[in-house]
């Protein structure tokens, strides 16, 4: 992987888990929780993959395998009381945000019980009166919200924050920077995550983009700006826990972009012509983060193979539940279509 | 009752939404010091300051997009384009996010915005300048466009758009900001989606909206000398386009003709016409239904360009005298 690793990560490696977590405050059961957290990501993936296969998904989806460090490393050091605005590959948000993933299943094969009762799917999950101001099919789409978001939380003088996610494709819309522009000049409480996943659908991103890494362009709107180690779930909290720190201190906008890598192709149409199996081998072997928390957990002994064992059995169980709930579930009433064009 | 102008209408309804609901505030660009483009916000900075007459930077997509974010999320933000051409460069967050929000969300959400466009010719600003683009928006569900005629409307209507929990797409003529009309002290307001009755008739109905309901009235009024009787209803919201109102008085004249300022081809017009033609005011028609509109061409610079580019009130008199002598 000669072009990997080219750019130098602002953090440093997680090798210690016990200093680390001492340093961060916190203890073995949020360590615990946030490494079953993504494993219940990577199975709620592994299973929507498969009720596609089966026929059961009526439209498309983006799954986000392979990026589960940078949903539970962030939303773990956020408060529930902040706002989110997800982009399109964002199952892992919402679960690493405490969504419900029965209601994330149900959404997913269209029924009533589902978030949007139906209505969005996949790509737009949202559940606004628990702050999750939704999943965007637009690229850049949440971006442009966040703006105003900010100015909701400046104006009403509350300790929020607005977490706007996107993808490294995001980082080449007009709106990037209209967006960091008036975060900036008026100091808007806004954290900017570019998860940059390599790909912009099949665009290679540093071919298509003019320079990297993308904080640049924040340091540009003066902006502080990271760039960071997204499968590394504990470098992932800290510099989205410091961000947060900053934003929440009055400071302004902070943008922070992870590295990291999608398992699945782009959506259901992608036939991965634009990457080798070599590299996508190499990012599950040696980069996954999964296995490389695991690793860490392991090593200083806060989870030994039987209790992962157990995580994943729960997680399992978990998981089929939701399914079983989805699929037990009414489809949406015909007769209501048009209810909700207007309010 | 005192008169003022369309622009001091729409001034004062924003200023006083403003000071009754905390929740309201207005951005755009130039909308502080400067006053806006056409002076409508003038001295609401003074009395609101910088926070709820937040002026933008020249960013129109992100200026509608942080509208429907803080909309979201319990806000009332009224924004301002500086010219109604210029949505065009933020139909993204109008179109993909204000509009679709609630209904993609299940009901969830609320997007309870006011987007000001300043429209329409007349003034030599030409074709990226003048343009009339209320029919583009009237096709998107989830959006109300509305487009006041007179002061009175403007103010009551623009109250109820702040009011509303929907995006409104608030479409104010530039030649009419000088128009003074007859505007109550007290509180009041006009409910959208309801159309008014600007001058009775009884030989034809002209459904007409925003300047050229000015222009259908005139003819109207020279043509009653005549004893030709001209019924001018004006919608005064486009969607949700009042249809009641307008089929009841063709079915009372017999006679539509529809005239707006926006180009033809694809023009709310045929909204109108299509609506008439599937009710049972279709069977009352003594003749067929018109329409005169912008000709399908962008807004030329010239003055007598520009004039031949729109209906002009001649050409208003001539179609209706032609639909009443059945040449056509």
């Amino acid at each position: 992987m000669a072009t990997w690793k080219k750019l130098e990560f602002d953090n440093y490696e997680t090798t210690d888990v016990l200093a680390k977590a001492k340093e961060l405050d916190l203890s073995n059961d949020n360590l615990l929780e946030m490494y079953q957290t993504m494993i219940r990501i990577r199975l709620f993936e592994e299973m929507a993959d498969k009720l596609y296969a089966l026929g059961k998904v009526h439209g498309t989806m983006h799954l986000s395998a392979g990026q589960e460090a940078v949903a539970v490393g962030t939303g773990f050091a956020i408060k529930r009381s902040d706002y989110l605005l997800n982009h399109h590959r964002g199952h892992g948000h919402f679960i690493a945000s405490g969504a419900d993933v029965g209601k994330m299943m149900a959404e997913f094969l269209g029924k009533d019980t589902g978030y949007c009762r139906g209505h969005g799917g996949s790509m737009h999950i949202a559940d606004v009166t628990a702050n999750n101001l939704g999943a965007n099919g637009i690229v850049g789409g949440g971006i442009q919200l966040a703006v105003g978001v900010g100015i909701a939380i400046q104006m009403r003088k509350t300790d929020q924050l607005v977490l706007t996610l996107f993808g490294d494709g995001a980082t080449n819309e007009g709106i990037f920077h209209e967006s960091l522009n008036m975060a900036s000049i008026w100091d808007l409480p806004v954290l900017y995550l570019c998860e940059n996943n390599k790909y912009g659908m099949s665009a290679d991103i540093t071919r298509v983009s003019s320079k990297l890494p993308f904080k640049d362009r924040a340091l540009a709107h003066d902006i502080p700006g990271y760039y960071i180690d997204g499968n590394d779930v504990l470098a992932v909290y800290e510099f989205i826990k410091n961000a947060a720190d900053h934003i929440r201190a009055g400071k302004g906008p902070v943008f922070v972009e992870a590295q990291t890598y999608r398992y699945f192709g782009h959506s259901k149409s992608d036939r991965n012509l634009y990457r080798t199996k070599d590299e996508i081998d190499y990012f599950k072997t040696e980069e996954d983060p999964i296995s490389r928390f695991r690793n860490l957990l392991f090593t200083a002994g806060i989870l030994d193979e039987k209790r992962a064992g157990e995580i994943r059995q729960e997680e399992e169980v978990n998981i089929d539940k939701a399914v079983e709930f989805a699929e037990n579930s009414p489809e949406p009433d015909v007769t209501k279509l048009t209810e909700w064009v207007y309010a | 009752m005192p008169e003022i102008t369309y622009r001091e209408a729409i001034h004062d309804a924003m200023v006083e939404e403003m000071r009754r609901d905390e929740t309201v505030f207005l951005m755009g660009e130039d909308i502080g010091t400067y006053g806006g483009a056409f002076g409508v916000s003038a001295g609401m900075l003074a009395e609101f300051g910088p926070e709820r007459v937040r002026e933008t930077p020249i960013s129109e997509l992100a200026i509608v997009g942080a509208a429907a974010g803080a909309a979201m999320v319990g806000m009332k933000p009224i924004a301002e384009m500086m010219f109604m051409d210029f949505v065009l460069l933020a139909l993204e967050p109008l179109a993909n996010q204000a509009a679709k929000a609630r209904f993609m969300f299940g009901g969830k959400a609320t997007v309870p915005m006011v987007l000001r466009l300043p429209g329409g010719s007349g003034t030599g600003a030409a074709a990226q300048h003048s343009q009339s683009l209320e029919s583009i928006l009237m096709h998107i569900p989830g959006i109300k466009v509305v487009a006041p005629s007179t002061a009175y409307d403007a103010k009551g209507l623009l109250i109820s758009a702040i009011r509303d929990p929907n995006p409104v797409c608030f479409v104010e003529h530039k030649l009419l900001y000088k128009v003074k009309g007859e505007v109550p002290t007290e509180e009041y307001s006009i409910p959208l989606g309801v159309a008014e009755i600007k001058h009775e008739g009884s030989d034809l109905t002209i459904v007409t909206s925003g300047i050229m309901v000015q222009k259908s009235l005139a003819v109207a009024k020279k043509l009653e000398a005549e004893g030709i009787s001209v019924e001018v209803v004006d919608p005064r919201t486009l969607r949700p386009l009042d249809t009641e109102t307008i089929i009841k008085s063709v079915m009372k004249t017999g006679r539509l003709l529809v005239v707006h300022e926006a180009v033809k081809t694809g023009g709310w017009a045929g909204e109108v016409i299509a609506s008439v033609s599937e009710s049972p005011a279709f069977d009352y028609l003594d003749t067929p239904m018109r329409r005169l509109a912008g000709k399908d061409v962008p807004i030329p610079y010239n003055r007598n360009l520009e004039a031949a580019a729109v209906p002009q009130e001649a050409d208003i008199e001539a179609e209706v005298r032609a639909i009443l002598s059945n040449q056509y």
